[in-house]
Parts: structure tokens; C-alpha cells; sequence
């Protein structure tokens, strides 16, 4: 079992996906109950779906001196960093503690593997990548942590996790014991993933997209709704930022049980939890809020559900965002991370966007409806294919 | 900030011309070698998952058998870092070739098999291990940044990690974006404290602001120049059939990693 770790600070954070660029959107839906799902209008050829697409993105050109990494990808990091000063407070970061010293750790599922689709649709007369996407660096994983890097100026460690689903929420475990090791000061987290055509056609190919608004938890539920999003974090020691919110524990595990289906019983989605639980020194009734995976496709959602009804305490409230914003893969768990971080600042429940009849196997937790009430710590779930999961723990700072 | 000491206790190795760690050392010494089979034998699979694996799948899988094997230890009890610069370029190349061409027609197996998880999957489904596994990426430090990443989870979990770090060769357009060549596959089983086990420790310091040593050396044709994962372990590796010495490896753009390798008497 894991030992309990010093809490870190998230003293700042910011989020743009379909519901908006920046926190105050996210914070608006949830209060109004719009979500953020469209027609699908992106996939090169017609697929009949729902995503959730970010606006503004196209128009979000990189600076001239960072144009070797321009792909959409890379422009809705760009946008995404300029949202709630994150991009200051950032730089800022930089100059306290100094480049070497501020670790970059970033989620993506396909990076920027967009511009590489949209090179083979345009391959040159001797098949080669056309002469405008000739540029290796943006076709590989790496392409958003690289331009980020960049962009920041960073020069401490810097890699991308690319676990799927889970991958920006494994970000906060990695920069954690950077950290906690003294190889870094600060860490600048996060992650980014836009639509492509790899992640709409290969989901319709496992028969896991709705034809509808993704409906996380209901009886009638029809699989997921894709959706983009960036989202960043600055994690530093707690002194440094005494009434930021604090990263409280994580945990990270994997099913061994199958590529693409979750276990059964749900086997490593509780060792992740259990394994949160025990980092952040926290027993089950002291969570209030939880942020589920929530994908809306069959499987996940009655294991899930299961797992929340047998783990918690009715006091404990539980909901899926993924209504609102799509599953945005790879960016999942720094968008569903910054959800929790919202539930604890403005003591809001997220109400479970598309659920009118709950699946049998949910608890009392689920809140179908947003809900004002007190938020002291909040929890993330993240699962992806090939069985890999995590959760994360949040928690106000102590008065 | 003290250097991190962690300490090797199995090597797993595979290139086209090397099928194993036993056969660096014997090149190293000047001995004649036999080239493996054409495809890394990955037998840590069951035969019918070794059937459906993706390349990029049967290369790890090879060599983390091999450094868990020469470790001793129980892979269902390691948790595993899985490090790839560009992950499998296969099916990469098969799915925006498919995509630009017939995108309904996408196959869902090789969807699914094209996450950059996909070795760290199959291989934590054939050991049972329920241990933390990632898969990370780092560009052409994809070797330093994974032994960065092992390092510490070893450390400041205080257990043994397996390290696994791959490529296999690319094809078609994205294949020449990312001049991988050739397949190579390295893994390292590390350990926190020194065991009965123990084959060389490590001593690795961080040296930031290492812009020039990074910049790759002149090609020189040597084989490993044609792999990412290849060219930037080969000082280490080197150093490891030598049982001594020290190297710099790229963990970042600017970021280098020094790393002094001994062996116990």
C-alpha cells in the first residue's frame, strides 16, 4: 500500500474545450446545463455523430517564431495557454525558480497526428509528405510537449505520457516525484488532444460513438461523443502558494485484462482509487465530489458505476462531465482534474449532463443535476485502453 | 541535488543483428554473432495474442522478457515505463493511408493497437501485472527522458521498474519523417538498493543548459545511427558491455543526464 505524500499547490489552472476558452465558461455551463456537443462537422468524410469541437482554434496561429510546430494540435495548446493568465503565470514560474528547474510534463493520445492525416490526403507527386508538412518534428508524440517546451522556454525535464485516456491525469504522478526527488521545483502539467480522423473513424470501427449526445450513465446510453480540449496546471510545494488548492494524492494501476474493454469487476479502476486514497491519506467518506470517467460507452459506465455504489458513502456525490464537453481523450484527465478543481473553489456539484434514467448498477452519488453544496475534496477518475488508470485527489487548503 | 543511484538487474536487448544482450558483449569483444530471427520471438505472449501483435507489441514485449528473466523477479510485480519516440509506424502509416483513402474501412484491431500504450498493455495482460505501467515520449530523448522516468518512480517508490525502450522501423511518409530505419529494443530492470541481484549501478545528475553535447555527433553509418532509441542508448550500452564507464544522454532539448555506470566487485 502507498505511503501518504506532501500535498503540492496547483496554484494555477486553466481549461478550453467545447464549452469555452478559460475557467469561467466551464464554471458558466455547469451552471446553466448548456453543454458544448455539435453536429459532427470536422471528419473529412461525413460520419453521423456528435463532438464536441473547440471554437476559435483555426484562428489561433502560433507565433512566427514557433511556426515549424504550427498543426491544429499545437494551436489549440496556444490558444489554451493564453486562457486565466495561465501563459504569465507560467513564465512567471520560469523566473523564480528558472528554467532548468520548472519540469513540463504533458498528456496526448494523438498529438498531432492530424497533420499527419492531412499530409496522406496530400501526398506529393512522388507520394511523399507534401512540401508544407515536411517538418518531423509535429509527426511524432512528442510534437505538443516539444512546442510547449519551446514555447516556455523550458529546460528542465520534459516528457509526454501518452497512456490514452489516462493520459493527463498520470501527468500529475510523474511531475509528483520530479518534485518530491528534488529535480524540479515547479511542474507545468497537462494536456492536449484535438479531433482527427483516427480517433472518430477508429471509435466508430470498435461501435463505441453515439449517434446522439454522449448519455454518460443512462439506461439508454448509445456509446461516446469525441470532443478536443487543453487544460494546464503549475504544481509547486505548498509553502510557495499556502491557499492554492492542493494535489492531495494519485493513483495509477492497470486491468491486465484486455486492450480495449475495462475489467469486469472493475479490479484496477479500485486499485487506482484505493491507491489515491491511500496517498492523499483520506479514507471514502471524506470525498465529496468525484469526477467520473464517465464515457457514456456500455462497459465502462456500469463497471464504474458499480465501483462508486460499493466504494462510498451516499454523502459522497459523483457525476460524469463528459455531456458536456465530449470525451476528450487524451485531455481528459487535466479537463476532468480542473472540473474537480472548480467543484472545490465555487462548491458546485457538476450535474451529470444526459442522464435522465441511471443504469441500474449506479449509487445514490450520482447527481443528475448540478448542486451547490460544500466541496472540500474532490477525486478524478481516468481509465484508458489497455487497462490503464488513474485517479486523482484534490482537496482545499487547510483555513 | 545528489545524484540518483539505482542499479541494474536485468538487460534485455534485440536489433535485427543482435538477439540479445550476451550477443553485444560477445560483438563488443570482437567474437562472431548470430542474427536473430526475423521478428523479436516475443515469448512472454501467449501464442495467440503473439499471432495479433503489432510489431512495435512483439519488439518490447522481446526485450522486457528478457531484463525481467535475467532480473529474477516477477513481472506481474514491476511497475513498467514504456518508452517509444514514435510508437508503432506501421499502423501509423496503415491507418492515414486508410483514413485518406477509404476512412470507413478503418479496422477497428489495429485502431485500438495503434495507442502509444499498446506494448504496456499487452504485456502487463500476459504477466498479470496490476502495477502502475506508463508510455511516454520524448522525441529523440526518448531513451534519456524513459530512464529519467524509471529512475525516479524506482526511487521514490522504493521498488523495482522495468524500463523498456523501442522503435521499430518506419514505412511510407511518416516513415521517412521519422528516419528510424532499423528496430531496436533495449530494457532495464532497476532497482532502489543494491540486491544479491545486482549487475551495475547507476549514479544519474542532471546537467541543464547541455545544449552542444546534445547535438548528435556526425552519421558515421554505424547501425545505430538508424534508430532513435538505438543511437542515443549506445554510449550506455557500450558502457555496460564494458561492465564501467560514464556517458551523456539527452533527456530533453537542453536537459542532459550524466551517468556513471560501475560495476561491483
Amino acid at each position: 500500500m502507498s505511503v501518504p505524500i506532501q500535498p503540492l499547490a496547483v496554484s494555477a489552472y486553466t481549461v478550453t474545450s467545447a464549452l469555452g476558452q478559460g475557467l469561467d465558461s466551464h464554471l458558466a455551463a455547469l451552471s446553466s446545463g448548456h453543454g458544448g456537443l455539435r453536429e459532427n462537422d470536422f471528419s473529412s468524410a461525413p460520419l453521423a455523430c456528435w463532438i464536441g469541437r473547440v471554437d476559435g482554434v483555426e484562428e489561433a496561429e502560433l507565433p512566427a517564431a514557433h511556426a515549424s510546430w504550427e498543426c491544429r494540435n499545437n494551436r489549440l495548446a496556444w490558444l489554451g495557454l493564453q486562457q486565466d493568465r495561465f501563459l504569465e503565470q507560467a513564465l512567471d514560474a520560469r523566473l523564480r525558480y528558472g528554467a532548468a528547474r520548472v519540469a513540463l510534463v504533458l498528456g496526448t493520445s494523438t498529438a498531432s497526428i492530424g497533420a499527419t492525416e492531412e499530409g496522406y490526403r496530400h501526398l506529393d507527386a512522388d507520394g511523399r509528405m507534401p512540401a508544407e508538412l515536411r517538418r518531423p518534428l509535429i509527426h511524432a508524440p512528442h510534437s505538443l510537449a516539444g512546442f510547449v517546451a519551446e514555447a516556455l522556454g523550458l529546460e528542465g525535464p520534459c516528457l509526454t505520457v501518452s497512456t490514452a485516456c489516462s493520459s493527463s491525469a498520470k501527468v500529475f504522478a510523474t511531475a509528483e516525484r520530479l518534485i518530491r526527488l528534488g529535480l524540479a521545483d515547479a511542474a507545468i502539467v497537462g494536456g492536449v488532444d484535438t479531433l482527427c480522423d483516427s480517433v472518430l473513424f477508429g471509435f466508430n470501427a470498435l461501435e463505441l460513438v453515439s449517434p446522439e449526445p454522449c448519455r454518460p450513465f443512462d439506461q439508454a446510453r448509445h456509446g461516446i461523443s469525441i470532443g478536443e480540449a487543453a487544460g494546464f496546471a503549475l504544481l509547486e510545494r505548498v509553502d510557495h502558494a499556502p491557499h492554492a488548492p492542493r494535489l492531495l494524492g494519485y493513483g495509477e494501476s492497470s486491468d491486465a485484462h484486455h486492450m480495449s474493454t475495462p475489467h469486469p469487476e472493475g479490479v484496477g479502476a479500485e486499485l487506482a482509487l484505493r491507491d489515491a486514497l491511500a496517498r492523499a491519506g483520506l479514507r471514502a467518506e471524506q470525498v465529496d465530489y468525484i469526477n467520473l470517467h464517465g464515457t457514456a460507452s456500455l462497459k465502462n459506465d456500469e463497471v464504474e458505476a458499480a465501483l462508486i455504489a460499493r466504494a462510498f458513502p451516499s454523502t459522497t456525490r459523483a457525476s460524469s462531465t463528459k455531456g458536456f464537453t465530449g470525451h476528450t481523450l487524451g485531455a481528459a484527465g487535466i479537463l476532468e482534474a480542473v472540473f474537480a478543481l472548480l467543484a472545490i473553489r465555487h462548491n458546485v456539484v457538476p450535474g451529470n449532463l444526459g442522464c435522465t434514467d441511471p443504469d441500474a448498477a449506479c449509487g445514490p452519488q450520482l447527481a443528475l443535476q448540478s448542486e451547490q453544496r460544500s466541496v472540500n475534496v474532490a477525486l478524478s477518475n481516468s481509465f484508458g485502453f489497455g487497462g490503464n488508470n488513474a485517479c486523482l485527489a484534490f482537496g482545499r487548503a487547510p483555513a | 541535488m545528489s545524484a540518483l543511484q539505482v542499479h541494474i538487474e536485468g538487460i534485455g536487448l534485440w536489433s535485427p543483428a543482435l538477439s540479445d544482450f550476451a550477443a553485444l558483449k560477445a560483438q563488443q569483444h570482437g567474437l562472431p554473432v548470430d542474427a536473430p530471427t526475423a521478428r523479436p520471438q516475443a515469448s512472454t505472449l501467449p501464442a495467440n495474442e503473439r499471432r495479433r501483435a503489432p510489431d512495435s507489441v512483439l519488439l518490447a514485449v522481446e526485450v522486457a522478457g528478457q531484463a525481467v528473466a535475467m532480473s529474477g523477479r516477477a513481472a506481474s510485480e514491476l511497475p513498467c515505463v514504456f518508452t517509444s519516440a514514435y510508437g508503432d509506424q506501421l499502423i501509423s502509416d496503415y491507418m492515414c493511408a486508410t483514413l485518406a483513402s477509404a476512412p470507413a474501412e478503418l479496422s477497428p484491431t489495429r485502431f485500438h493497437n495503434s495507442v502509444h500504450n499498446a506494448p504496456a498493455g499487452y504485456w502487463t495482460i500476459a504477466t498479470g501485472c496490476q502495477a502502475s505501467s506508463s508510455a511516454i515520449s520524448a522525441g529523440r530523448a526518448s531513451f534519456g527522458a524513459g530512464l529519467l522516468e524509471a529512475a525516479t518512480l524506482s526511487l521514490a517508490e522504493q521498488r523495482a521498474v522495468l524500463l523498456v525502450c523501442s522503435d521499430i522501423a518506419g514505412t511510407g511518409p511518416v516513415g521517412e519523417m521519422s528516419g528510424t530505419r532499423s528496430s531496436f529494443g533495449f530494457a532495464l530492470v532497476l532497482s532502489p538498493a543494491v540486491t544479491a541481484g545486482t549487475l551495475a549501478s547507476l549514479a544519474i545528475e542532471l546537467q541543464p543548459h547541455a545544449d552542444h553535447p546534445l547535438r548528435p555527433a556526425p552519421a558515421t553509418g554505424e547501425w545505430h545511427e538508424t534508430n532513435p532509441i538505438a543511437a542515443s542508448a549506445w554510449p550506455l550500452m557500450q558502457n555496460l558491455a564494458a561492465g564501467h564507464g560514464d556517458c551523456t544522454l539527452a533527456a530533453a532539448e537542453t536537459l542532459a543526464l550524466r551517468v556513471v555506470l560501475e560495476t561491483l566487485a
